[in-house]
């Protein structure tokens, strides 16, 4: 027994000793988890899971993690990834409804289908190879055909269009992706507690899947030690935003729908995830119904209710947070419990109405013309009713101008006229000095690489709509580059408008314990909006034909040489029968001719009677034919042989 | 046109003009039409400017070739007097051939179209017409220049090269000398005078001979336009790759037939089916057959018409060339129409006639009915293409049966006449 006793102590002593050296460099690695949750004043709500882990910059871990997920970590090793963003969406996120400007929107707000993009740390020459191993690395991790984006056609270079500016930074998108659990169960796998505890327990698949928008981000940024020798560290951020309808048992159109965890998800909270460093959960509301808030009591009943004269969540907040024109409720989910659920819910008592903030301009995208030759994009920017835009203005030389940057790929059989730009501000022409500041164009190579452009124009501030139209041919392709559905169409990806002066930033004065979210939400972030995925339809060949077309052409060379030859060598023949003919007559004449003919023929003169000579030329021709033949036979063999030999 | 004004604007903003893949022509070409592009004349749009250009080179193309007609006229009826034929067929009217072939490259609706589409073909079919003036009227640089210009703008027009230098070397178009002097020899042996034979050795003397100097002079012209259009490009493609980057991307395109879009031609819809597997062996073969077949024979054939060949080579290349355009149809039917006095009696020419104009009414319909409506296939154009294609090959086929034809009876004619 004291010998079982000792050998235990030994371990506990072995044990703690390791974990020491583990967490030699005083930082751990930290996970920690959040929920936010807003209702949208178009009668819908928004969930935001929020998930972070950092791994600290330390080499005494080597290849070890405790809580980082090995697979993210390795990415980043190999490939020397300095930063990368990888998201699923499906779905369009509604700019008008659902605010433009927040951080919310401005980070997750996603073009449809996957969207990757990563800033490499390794020498120009090799990003690359670095990218197009990235995207098989990362199609094998998350169950999607992100390998497509490793095709020179399908990726660009964005030099200052996009937000970091890096000449290692490769940006690509997969407008046709399907998003499914397939994608999230690997993504999932990547959390400490998975979907089994905390608040990832909440993401039932049905009823993810049922929202109006789900986007689903992988974003990791690997932190640079100042210290020699330590290897970097990396942050993992991983977000999940749903936007889904509450059911509404309530007949009143006007009265926003009551929901809670319950009703939304169909699951429950039972108790945080251990591993996680906090675990917390946010109702964020914003706009008019926080104003009324303010100069109001809150009545706290014993059952837990936390109620005013608008409506009543079903839980007391732990902190309440107040911002320039929104409320955040702070949820602690440590005190719920497998008989105590955590079930948050907010019922409306009153019917209310309140607006997002919005993007300065309203991006949209469209395409002009008909046919199947040629036709024309179209960006229209449209003024919003933003207050901010007073914030992001930039007053040089005493005018007052909104910067927009637009950032645009064009797959390469989208033949873009560059020189065919024009831009009209408030349905006036203005020549490109007026207002395009910058431009940057890469012109697409059929086949090899995709066009990309970038502009920034600089817009007066009572601007009321830019339009951008640029032409372009459309590309005939191969029969083999037609995907399955080829009168589908096919897809241009989104456009990207962000607007370098404007920054989202939410501050909540919270400074009692760092949330990872809130802190994200401090960070002043690029206001960002994508434009809607075009549909372009291309002509198609038709597929069952290429036997037809390749026989009935090469018949038609055939006929044509054949018979050019038979014009060409065929008044020979005439001017023998003619001479013939003639020769009857003069018999001086024949000897002559028939010289004639023995020069034009190239052959030793005949002296022979007539009669013999068919003989002779079908034995001249016989043994011609069969040289032919051998010739043709030697070919083929020689053919044969070489291409056995590959 | 849209393409120069693209490589036009990428040049001025200080990239390659080959940079994407929309502008495949010649550098020089972009400098002189690009700054056309641009330019705006109290508020019209800037197309005006260039079709200006395209009528302008329409027009001088005419010029040209009714001066090329009247040169050609000449040597026709010198041709049938040396032949003394000219008494037997005094009746015969000999037609005005030149301002026939002008009237006819004017008035074409092909060449109308061409202008009006602002297709860069009339420069091109310039340069070509420069060039058969050019030797013609054996203004040897000229001539040289223009076979290099044509060249520069399209490859296809190097097959040129060899009419101009029979041209050079041999004289203009006329009956086959070898025949000629036979008949005329035997025409000799049987009426024995003495004017004849004078007549005869001085007619040897000036058509027999091949007269290598001026050819060697040509060579030596063709060699310096080239060297000098050469550093020209190279002068203005320094910054973005050089010559190497030019040949890739104009010669290098019209060889692999990378573009896919349609056109009057057969090819883009063959390469557009083709298995990718065989596509290397099938380019390998169709410029082969190009190179192999259509020049050789006709070559051989036609030396004594240069003239004559220049346009069956036109012909023969604008069915044949990877991206065809209604322009060269206009060249080459010009050209021909300055042979009507030879051609006068060729096979089925009503119904060649209707099926030009069958065909070019039909195909502006399948390629709406296909792209822009989009109730047709593909097929429809791809047929009406090779039955286009299948008319002209008839046309070059039965024009060259027809000359071949006419030299016969100019021969047989010959025969009797000395007979008698």
């Amino acid at each position: 027994m004291a010998s079982l006793l000792r050998s235990l102590f030994l371990l506990l002593i072995v044990q703690s000793f390791l974990v020491a050296i583990a967490f030699g460099s005083n930082e751990v690695e930290e996970f920690s988890e959040a929920l936010l949750l807003k209702p949208l004043p178009d009668r819908k709500v928004l969930a935001h899971f929020h998930f972070e882990n950092r791994a600290p910059p330390s080499n005494s871990h080597g290849r070890h993690h405790h809580l980082f997920p090995k697979a993210i970590s390795q990415l980043v090793q190999k490939f020397r990834v300095k930063e990368m963003e990888l998201s699923f969406t499906q779905g369009r996120w509604n700019h008008e409804h659902w605010g433009g400007f927040d951080p919310l929107s401005s980070m997750n707000a996603k073009p449809v289908g996957v969207e990757l993009w990563a800033v490499f740390d390794v020498p120009l020459s090799q990003v690359d190879t670095s990218w197009k191993n990235l995207t098989h690395a990362l199609s094998g991790l998350f169950c999607a055909s992100i390998n497509f984006l490793e095709s020179s056609t399908s990726y660009a270079a964005p030099t200052w269009g996009f937000g970091p500016n890096s000449d290692k930074l490769r940006y690509g998108s997969l407008p046709r992706e399907a998003v499914c659990t397939e994608n999230l169960t690997p993504w999932l796998k990547l959390l400490p507690c998975r979907d089994k505890d905390g608040i990832s327990a909440l993401m039932n698949r049905p009823s993810v899947y049922r929202g109006f928008y789900h986007s689903q981000r992988l974003h990791l940024s690997t932190v640079e030690s100042g210290q020699e020798g330590l290897g970097s560290g990396i942050v993992l951020e991983q977000t999940l935003t749903v936007v889904l309808q509450p059911e509404t048992t309530s007949v009143e159109s006007n009265m926003q729908p009551s929901w809670s965890l319950n009703s939304l998800f169909g699951r429950k909270v039972v108790g945080r995830c251990v591993l996680a460093k906090s675990s917390n959960v946010y109702l964020q509301l914003e706009g008019l119904l926080g104003h009324e808030l303010k100069n109001m009591d809150t009545k706290i009943e014993a059952h837990n209710l936390w109620k005013n004269a608008d409506f009543e969540l079903s839980l007391k907040p732990d902190r309440v947070l107040r911002e320039s024109s929104s409320f955040l409720f702070v949820f602690d989910i440590d005190k719920s419990s497998d008989s105590e659920p955590f079930d948050l819910g907010l019922t409306w008592k009153l019917p209310s109405k309140w607006s997002c903030q919005q993007a300065p301009l309203h991006a949209s995208r469209f395409l002009m013309g008909s046919g199947n030759e040629r036709g024309a994009i179209a960006i229209l920017l449209k003024a919003t009713e933003s207050q901010e835009k007073l914030s992001g203005r930039d007053l040089t030389n005493g005018q007052c101008t909104i910067k927009a940057n637009i950032f645009q790929i064009f797959p390469w059989y989208i033949k873009v006229y560059y020189h065919t730009l024009q831009i009209f501000v408030d349905q006036q022409q203005k020549t490109d000095s007026e207002v395009l500041k910058k431009i940057n164009v890469s012109p697409s190579t059929d086949k090899v690489s995709s066009g990309m452009m970038e502009m920034m124009l600089e817009l007066p501030c009572e601007v009321k709509s830019v339009a951008i139209s640029i032409e372009y041919d459309k590309g005939f392709l191969h029969i083999d580059e037609y995907p399955p559905d080829a009168n589908q169409g096919f897809d241009i990806p989104s456009a990207l408008i962000s607007f370098p002066n404007h920054h989202a930033s939410l501050d909540f004065q919270e400074e009692l314990n760092k949330s990872p979210l809130l802190s994200s939400f401090k960070e002043k972030s690029l206001v960002r909006s994508y434009t809607e995925v075009l549909l372009v339809p291309l002509t198609t060949p038709d597929f069952s034909m290429p036997y037809n077309v390749i026989t009935i052409t090469c018949t038609i060379f055939a006929l044509y040489f054949g018979s050019l030859l038979n014009v060409l060598r065929r008044r020979i023949g005439e001017e023998e029968r003619f001479l013939k003919s003639q020769g009857k007559k003069t018999g001086g004449l024949k000897q002559l001719l028939s010289r004639i003919t023995a020069k034009i023929r190239g052959r030793p003169i005949e002296e022979q009677s007539s009669s013999e000579s068919p003989a002779a030329q079908s034995s001249v021709l016989s043994s011609k034919l069969i040289f032919k033949i051998i010739l043709v036979a030697g070919a083929a063999a020689a053919w044969q042989y070489f291409s056995t030999d590959k | 046109m849209v393409s120069v004004a693209e490589g036009y604007w990428l040049k001025q903003s200080l990239q390659s003009p080959y940079a994407g893949s929309m502008y495949h022509g010649s550098p020089l070409l972009l400098s002189i039409l690009g700054p056309l592009t641009t330019r705006r004349i109290e508020g019209k749009s800037s197309h005006h400017l260039c079709s200006l250009v395209f009528v302008i080179a329409d027009v001088l193309s005419a010029l040209l070739l009714r001066a090329t007609g009247q040169k050609l006229q000449k040597a026709y009826r010198l041709n049938l007097s040396r032949l003394g034929l000219l008494t037997s067929l005094h009746d015969r009217v000999i037609l005005p051939c030149g301002d026939i072939a002008a009237l006819v490259y004017l008035w074409n609706p092909f060449t109308i179209l061409s202008c009006v589409g602002l297709s860069t073909s009339p420069i091109e079919n310039l340069a070509v017409i420069v060039s058969v003036y050019g030797a013609v009227t054996r203004r040897v640089p000229l001539a040289a220049f223009g076979l290099v210009m044509a060249t520069h703008l399209s490859l296809y027009s190097a097959t040129l090269a060899i009419p101009l230098i029979f041209l050079l070397g041999y004289g203009l178009d006329a009956p086959p000398v070898k025949k000629v002097l036979q008949t005329r020899h035997v025409g000799v042996e049987t009426t024995g005078s003495t004017s004849d034979v004078s007549k005869q050795n001085k007619l040897t003397q000036t058509t027999q001979l091949f007269s290598w100097r001026t050819v060697l002079h040509f060579v030596f012209w063709v060699l310096v336009w080239s060297s000098y259009v050469l550093v020209l490009c190279s002068l203005s493609l320094k910054q973005y790759g050089g010559l190497e980057e030019m040949f890739k991307r104009t010669y290098g395109f019209i060889l692999r037939i990378e573009d896919l879009s349609p056109n009057i031609g057969v090819f883009w819809y063959f390469f557009a089916e083709v298995f990718d597997f065989s596509r290397n062996y099938l380019l390998i073969v169709f410029n082969l057959y190009i190179l192999l077949t259509g020049i050789p024979p006709l070559a051989f054939r036609l030396k004594h018409r240069p003239c004559f060949l220049a346009f069956a080579y036109l012909a023969f290349s604008s069915i044949l060339k990877s991206y065809p355009s209604v322009g060269d149809a206009a060249l080459y039917l010009s050209l021909w129409a300055l042979f009507v006095n030879e051609l006068t009696d060729m096979e089925h020419s009503c119904f060649i006639f209707c099926g030009y104009i069958g065909f070019s009414l039909l195909s502006p319909v399948m390629h709406n009915i296909w792209i822009w409506r989009g109730t047709g296939n593909a097929n429809f154009y791809f047929g009406n293409a090779m039955g286009y294609a299948c008319f002209q090959f008839m046309f070059v086929e039965k024009s060259v049966n027809a000359m071949l034809n006419h030299d016969q009876a100019l021969k047989k004619a010959t025969a009797e006449m000395t007979k008698n």
